[in-house]
């Protein structure tokens, strides 16, 4: 059984879909890379699932299970109890993540007592057994320690420490390392890919960064404007992607643009509330759209281990199937 | 000395912070030394005080308009009595207790009722919100002097002269307390409102901590700093409305005079050449208010480096 799945999920705020009809599933043990531009709906989903879609935003599904719990039918107070243990996430900007007002070990402590309890010493041996298995110089010392005190770095740790006091089965990791540093995101990646494997959980990895997909993820779904335009293993998406979207977001890559005078870009910008196309929401931008593209929405085909939404996926040399 | 020895570098709590800032700060450590020294005499009055304003055998009106001590009076009372031969320092001492506890008690009432609203208001948001807010602008659009006196008038003439002696203080901080909550209610609204879209509010609901516990424990405690400019300006306002209040008799009865009672007592014999019944008390209060109204300055600029906020 897969750990998270979900089946045609939408997320609505008024009229504007920030999440159109995506279905996934992650199972146990396996790192799931979601990527896409900004605004394509990545961490809305991620936050939903979580269930902190707050109104005016509305949350449909045909399916959203945890290990076969209905997490829609489920009451706020259940939901709470999976979500916290079971699932837990970590989010983009660690500054921000943790209260200012109290240390680091309140804060850790606090999220083992809300789910497991224990007494005063358990709970104090306990954060800093967390805080030592993150990586963290001089624990006991750090356990009274305020957030502003620490780099960016080092709150990410403590965010993660706090994420996996419970030993969830599923971690979400909304761009863990977009405010951080290059030297310190490898070490940040290096640590969620550890624990990841040492606790067999699933991890769903929200980011910007292909080339860290590539390195790290076994499967990959490709998001455009709130829909998943295309998924499949991570290797076999990022050396002959199906879609144009894909690929156009592999060409815009500064390393595959050695040796040319420009970068290659997409023209035009993510279609807003206004502007949506009738036919394939790419279709204005897509250098290879034909009239049908334009008219007609295409549906999601091919094999459901490599899935593309594309009226004319490209074939191995990356030139669209006429 | 090995690794785990070495300290993580400590940075000051926002209180030692707060009072460094106001060390430096000559007027603000003579604010603060003020207002410490008005609490401490508060709370010692029965002890300090020459006579004991409650004992009946306290008044004697052949002791009645006594001036000072340097003026020629009596050395028995150094700044001299009232028409009744109450001993003025005593009464003073007396009053500034009554003054101090009605202003504090009316704003920890403001402040209770302000922040349960406040963050009930900005957490839930919706159509709770509107209301509550509405009904604040509603409220604030009465002058508190002026729902005082009509509650206060009210309350006098339902149950007599004599319960009202009794309930008194009582009734002044409620009234003060409820009529002025909004203020409060407001400040700690815009600062939920800042802050309950930060990650660490979404994370803490991740975890599963209880709406309540997100409110009072994470968000509230990131909006005080503001709140603590307010209280003593809040102090000051209370201990100014009951004063007012008293001068015109419907605060605190002549048998338990607060500052604003002895003035108001004192006004009568002003001109008839017993001007230490009332300058006496004024000074007391205007040194309060002042000192009380420079500590709220001093803390604003402390806590607000970017200053401008009115």
């Amino acid at each position: 059984m897969s750990l998270l799945t979900l089946d045609k999920l939408s997320v609505t705020f008024g009229n504007f879909r920030a999440v159109d009809q995506i279905s996934y599933s992650v199972e146990a043990g396996e790192v799931l890379g979601i990527v896409g531009e900004s605004g394509s709906g990545k961490s809305v989903s991620s936050l939903s699932v979580m269930g902190l879609i707050d109104h005016p935003g509305k949350v449909k599904a045909a399916q959203l299970t945890f290990m076969g719990q209905d997490l829609l039918a489920m009451g706020e107070k259940q939901r709470r109890k999976i979500t916290g243990s079971d699932i837990a996430m970590i989010f983009q900007d660690p500054m921000t993540s943790l209260n200012p007002c109290y240390t680091v070990g309140y804060q850790i402590i606090e999220a083992l007592k809300t789910h497991q309890g224990g007494n005063k010493k358990q709970l104090q041996q306990r954060a800093i057994e967390l805080l030592t298995l993150v990586g963290i110089p001089a624990p006991e010392t750090r356990m009274s320690a305020y957030p502003h005190q620490l780099s960016g770095g080092m709150s990410q740790r403590v965010m993660i420490a706090i994420a996996i006091a419970c030993n969830p089965k599923l971690l979400i990791a909304d761009e863990p390392t977009t405010a951080l540093d290059v030297t310190i995101q490898a070490q940040i990646i290096d640590l969620l890919i550890n624990l990841q494997q040492q606790k067999q959980m699933g991890l769903v990895l929200i980011t910007h960064d292909l080339a860290l997909v590539a390195e790290v993820a076994h499967r990959v779904i490709v998001m455009y404007a709130g829909q998943i335009v295309e998924s499949g293993p991570a290797a076999e998406v990022f050396s002959t992607p199906k879609h144009p979207y894909t690929q156009a977001l592999l060409a815009s890559l500064p390393e595959s643009a050695a040796g040319k005078s420009r970068l290659m870009a997409l023209p035009g910008v993510v279609p807003g509330q206004f502007d949506r196309p009738s036919g394939c929401l790419l279709s204005p931008r897509c250098p290879y759209a034909t009239e049908r593209c334009h008219e007609e929405v295409p549906p999601a085909q091919g094999p459901l281990t490599r899935q593309v939404k594309c009226h004319t996926p490209l074939d191995m040399n990356g030139s669209p199937i006429k | 000395m090995n690794m785990f020895e070495r300290q993580p570098p400590t940075a000051p709590t926002r209180l030692s912070h707060l009072w460094g800032a106001i060390k430096s700060d000559k007027l603000a450590l003579l604010a603060l030394c003020i207002f410490s020294f008005y609490c401490l005499v508060a709370l010692l009055a029965p002890f300090l005080a020459p006579y004991d304003i409650d004992n009946p055998a306290f008044m004697d009106l052949i002791n009645g308009e006594l001036p000072p001590v340097w003026l020629g009076g009596d050395a028995a009372f150094f700044l001299g009595t009232d028409v009744q031969g109450r001993d003025i320092l005593s009464s003073i001492l007396y009053g500034t207790r009554l003054s101090l506890t009605i202003g504090i008690g009316a704003v920890l009432i403001q402040l209770c009722l302000g922040i349960c609203i406040g963050l009930l208001s900005g957490y839930l948001g919706g159509k709770l919100d509107a209301f509550l807010m509405r009904y604040a602008d509603i409220q604030l659009s009465f002058s508190t002097m002026m729902v005082a006196i009509v509650v206060l008038a009210v309350f006098q003439s339902m149950f007599g002269g004599a319960a009202y002696q009794q309930l008194a203080m009582l009734m002044l901080i409620l009234v003060l307390g409820v009529a002025e909550w909004p203020i409060f209610a407001r400040m700690v609204r815009a600062g939920v409102l800042a802050e309950k879209d930060k990650e660490y509010v979404d994370a803490a609901r991740i975890l599963g901590v209880s709406r309540s516990r997100i409110m009072f424990r994470h968000i509230l405690p990131n909006t005080v700093s503001p709140l603590m400019v307010i209280i003593t300006i809040q102090i000051a306002n209370a201990i100014v409305a009951e004063a007012a209040l008293s001068f015109l008799g419907l605060g605190m009865p002549p048998s338990q005079p607060s500052l604003g009672a002895l003035i108001a007592s004192g006004f009568d014999y002003i001109f008839a050449g017993a001007w230490w019944i009332a300058v006496f008390p004024s000074i007391t209060l205007v040194i309060l208010i002042f000192a009380m109204n420079l500590l709220g300055d001093s803390l604003r600029d402390h806590l607000n480096p970017n200053g401008g906020w009115r």
